[in-house]
């Protein structure tokens, strides 16, 4: 699994939010930090082709983001910080099916990736339940579950924990640490960040520190003031 | 479309196992004939039927009760209904048209805590698939349905968050305030949705 960013600049709304990103991802755990505004939300989204960029470009793989979109997206799956805006189907295990509808699968073996996918997640028990009587971190486990579901090389999150207690955030980041996939993951939580390959910085659209976490974090710290 | 109600018990009853397809077809024919029923003899054994048919899905008279409840919310305007047709056609037509329209409401509640959405959708789907050759797209008015279903309970708890947010602030009874409010906060739910389902590969 190779990402490139190859000189991008983003402008959205009149706004420079990136200014030159180059980056080579090739690590299995990334995670991205930076203040609110910085762009690192915006830079998450460059890597499924959510976000094309004004100029410069993105290649995941070897695919252009701007005109294998689709081929991108199959790829790398997305989890939003509100799980409610990404679950699209009423009950849980039609929410997971979703994801497989054009996988050419037969009905069987749709339901039996479901049934497997919901084990793995602890829902099992709320298959046929509606997706809006969970709570906030089994929405989000539900919204990974779809994601994963799909099979993808690549999870980005941006920041899946920040609308969850303390106990469902840290069920969630567990998720994420045994993910056989590569992970990007996007957080303002610092001490999820200790075990991670790499640490990015964005600051004011750029990527001021690239560095493991023990430098990282510290030197985030530092930008911050605090 | 279960999402509605309580979680359904799938595949325990016989109701639950006749297809969407058939089952919308039946409620179709129910109701046309429902229409056609204009004694008192004949509205009780219609909903001596509707009370069997709950019972052969395994469901009490609590879950009956629950779908006919949302109909208080009309009770003015039937009871309008009733008080003309009462003066119209005297007090028995009254009833035999009131109870109808109870009945119909229970027979299509049935229908809903028996199936599944995505069986639901599947035989929308189906029924339109005709459409595609005068350039409809029949998966896309069926995810649209899906959708809608699902955003209910979303804009409900978004609603009570709004409410809430209000009252905190001592501002019950302004109607703008409990407004705009939900009105941004919907098409900013909108906004993600649109995004959450472009990531899921939607129009790829």
């Amino acid at each position: 699994m190779r990402v490139a960013l190859d000189d991008v600049h983003v402008r959205l709304g009149g706004r420079d939010v990136l200014r030159g990103v180059t980056l080579e991802i090739t690590e299995r755990r990334v995670a991205v930090i930076g203040a609110n505004g910085s762009g690192k939300s915006t830079l998450a989204r460059l890597l499924n082709g959510l976000v094309l960029p004004t100029s410069g470009r993105v290649l995941v793989d070897g695919l252009d983001t701007r005109r294998r979109g689709r081929d991108v997206r199959r790829r790398v799956g997305f989890v939003f910080a509100d799980p409610d805006a990404q679950i699209v189907m009423p009950t849980v295990a039609e929410d997971v099916a979703y994801s497989l509808r054009r996988s050419g699968l037969s009905k069987r073996q749709v339901a039996a990736r479901v049934v497997a996918e919901l084990e793995r997640q602890g829902l099992a028990d709320h298959a046929d339940h509606p997706a809006h009587l969970l709570s906030g971190g089994q929405k989000q486990l539900l919204a990974l579950s779809s994601v994963l579901a799909a099979d993808p090389r690549l999870v980005v999150a941006d920041e899946p924990t920040t609308l969850l207690d303390l106990r469902h955030a840290r069920a969630v980041t567990e998720r994420f640490a045994a993910l056989e996939q590569h992970v990007v993951l996007v957080t303002h939580a610092l001490d999820l960040v200790a075990g991670f390959d790499r640490v990015l910085v964005v600051d004011d659209g750029r990527v001021a520190v690239d560095d493991v976490p023990e430098v990282a974090v510290p030197a985030y710290r530092r930008l911050m003031g605090c | 479309m279960a999402a509605l109600a309580p979680p359904a018990t799938t595949g325990a009853a016989v109701l639950h196992r006749i297809g969407a397809g058939p089952k919308l077809l039946g409620l179709c024919a129910c109701s046309v004939a429902l229409l056609a029923v204009r004694s008192p003899a004949g509205i009780a054994a219609a909903v001596a039927g509707v009370a069997a048919l709950y019972a052969l899905a395994g469901l009490g008279p609590r879950a009956l009760w629950s779908q006919v409840r949302p109909l208080r919310w009309f009770v003015p305007a039937v009871a309008a209904v009733a008080a003309v047709q009462w003066w119209l056609v005297g007090p028995l037509a009254a009833g035999v048209l009131t109870t109808r329209l109870v009945v119909l409401v229970a027979l299509a509640g049935l229908v809903t805590l028996t199936t599944a959405t995505t069986a639901v959708l599947g035989a929308l789907e189906r029924a339109l698939g005709p459409s595609r050759r005068v350039g409809a797209d029949p998966e896309r008015a069926a995810l649209v349905l899906a959708l809608a279903v699902r955003t209910v309970p979303v804009l409900g708890a978004l609603a009570t968050r709004v409410r809430e947010a209000q009252r905190a602030r001592g501002r019950e009874r302004d109607l703008r305030a409990f407004a705009v409010p939900l009105v941004v906060g919907a098409l900013r739910q909108a906004d993600a949705l649109g995004e959450a389902l472009r990531a899921r590969g939607l129009d790829d």
